[in-house]
């Protein structure tokens, strides 16, 4: 069965084996970057790219449960890997946002305030942060049931960052409705679960 | 009537293409000589205007026709046809039909113009254009008593436009001027960059080019052009009204809502490019301010 084959081959895949091959983005985005390979503007290049591949990570975290449940899929293993690379490629993102793009401190605070598509970016971004901080073992034993709990910011950290894209976009474009879309209905899976869940 | 307006900058100033640090430390030789003088400085802060390249004004595009992405125009473009290629002019003239592209050529005297470039998304370029002045085109065909707006409408070739086939905006781009606005001698049709025939990704082979109003003002492959009385809808207003305006004027100023006006940065500059601030209408304030005196430019954005 291919199921069984998956779940044999994630047993042996070692997580930081995927994390490694995950960063491996960052360097070469960097040297495109730096050699024309991501246009003649790259600044703005290297932040969406950034951004883009942080939300595709949300999207694969979001991903893990499902399978399981629905396929027998086991890659729960994985899913603290996905939450922690998308953590990490939000604050690349923000890093080259505010250090290469925005360039003042002022401007970055002014911009947090006054642009709404920054603001629920930065609000996705302050959400993970206890769930980065969180990411071990040891706050998993720790905090049992508040850890559960606390982790369900996921849910609005994907929609935030899903509205982000589409609200930063000129005209009407496909591919950040695309994401928001993929990332609801991965939501709208959990809905029955979660009214059961509070209604017990 | 060509060379109404001179620039401060000249054909020596473009080329060569490679020799652009090579002037630099010149310039900075001679200034450090003391050889340039008070008026020299003023004017070297203008010679401090280093157009673009070729591959920044050519590979980094806004033409969503072809696709969002900067590079797209560069990659699908060139399967627009531009041979041949006719221009209707109607409406309020008296003149009114098809102009073809050989007759525009034939009538119009070639110039060129180093300008500024000023994208709504708050980067630009200087670019080198060349192409004649708009009034010559619509003298040609004669703008007739009550004309109050000039209509622009870019090519709909769902055939060779991969990017028309999602409403990213409501096909086809139209765009719009007022006839003084127009009829500006900084206002220009260009149909090539540094001497070259315009590349298709860059409007080919007619486009507006209005330097002191966001880039999206300056509409590409123009296919008609129309003298009305009422102002004209313009795409981007269409799609987003509280985000573009008809007037569009660059003004540091006025914000966008979504982003800052007040600084920008120049293509080609590479990862650590710095910001720099925006010009009043891009920089040529002397000569438009005029155009809208008394209008409130925040209410007329």
């Amino acid at each position: 069965m291919l199921v069984d084959r998956i779940n044999q081959v994630a047993r042996k895949v070692p997580t930081w084996a995927v994390y490694i091959v995950y960063l491996i983005p960052v360097p070469v985005l960097l040297y495109m970057a730096q050699t024309g390979g991501l246009g003649r503007e790259p600044i703005n290049a290297l932040e969406r790219e950034l951004g883009e591949i942080a939300l595709q990570l949300v999207i694969i975290g979001l991903c893990i449960s499902p399978l399981r449940r629905f396929f027998g899929v086991n890659l729960i293993k994985f899913r603290r890997t996905a939450g922690v690379l998308a953590f990490t490629y939000v604050a690349l993102h923000m890093l080259v946002w505010a250090v290469l793009d925005v360039q003042s401190i002022d401007r970055v605070v002014a911009d947090i305030i006054k642009r709404p598509y920054i603001t629920i970016g930065m609000a996705a971004f302050i959400l993970m942060v206890p769930l980065a901080l969180t990411s071990n073992n040891r706050s998993v034993r720790w905090l049992g049931a508040v850890w559960r709990r606390l982790h369900l910011l996921t849910y609005p950290v994907a929609i935030l960052s899903g509205v982000h894209f589409v609200w930063l976009s000129k005209g009407f474009q496909l591919e950040p409705l695309v994401y928001l879309t993929v990332i609801l209905a991965l939501l709208a899976l959990r809905v029955p679960t979660l009214v059961r869940k509070v209604a017990a | 009537m060509a060379h109404r307006w001179k620039n401060t900058l000249t054909r020596a100033d473009v080329t060569p293409l490679s020799a652009y640090m090579n002037r630099r430390q010149i310039m900075a030789g001679a200034m450090g000589l003391g050889l340039i003088g008070a008026a020299g400085m003023a004017r070297s802060q203008e010679a401090e205007l280093e157009p673009n390249s070729w591959e920044d004004i050519t590979q980094y595009n806004n033409f969503y026709e072809f696709g969002t992405g900067k590079s797209d125009p560069a990659r699908n473009a060139h399967t627009l046809t531009t041979e041949p290629w006719t221009v209707v002019i109607d409406g309020l003239v008296d003149n009114p039909g098809d102009y073809s592209m050989d007759q525009i050529m034939e009538a119009m005297t070639i110039e060129e113009r180093i300008y500024r470039f000023r994208c709504v998304e708050a980067w630009s370029m200087v670019i080198p254009w060349n192409g004649f002045e708009l009034a010559d085109l619509l003298n040609l065909a004669g703008v007739q008593e009550g004309a109050k707006y000039v209509a622009f409408e870019t090519a709909l070739r769902p055939d060779e436009m991969p990017g028309v086939r999602f409403p990213t905006l409501d096909w086809p781009y139209v765009e719009g001027l007022r006839l003084d606005e127009a009829m500006h001698p900084l206002t220009m049709m260009a149909t090539g960059i540094y001497g070259k025939t315009i590349p298709n990704q860059n409007g080919a082979p007619i486009r507006l080019v209005v330097p002191w109003k966001y880039g999206f003002k300056s509409i590409k492959s123009i296919v008609r052009i129309t003298l009305t009385e009422d102002e004209p809808p313009t795409s981007w207003n269409q799609a987003n009204g509280r985000e573009y305006g008809f007037y569009s004027n660059v003004n540091p100023e006025v914000d966008h809502p979504r982003w800052s006006q007040a600084s920008e940065r120049l293509v080609g500059g590479g990862l650590f490019a710095k910001r720099q601030p925006t010009l009043m209408f891009n920089g040529y304030e002397e000569e438009v301010a005029s155009l809208y005196d008394g209008m409130d430019l925040r209410a007329n954005y």
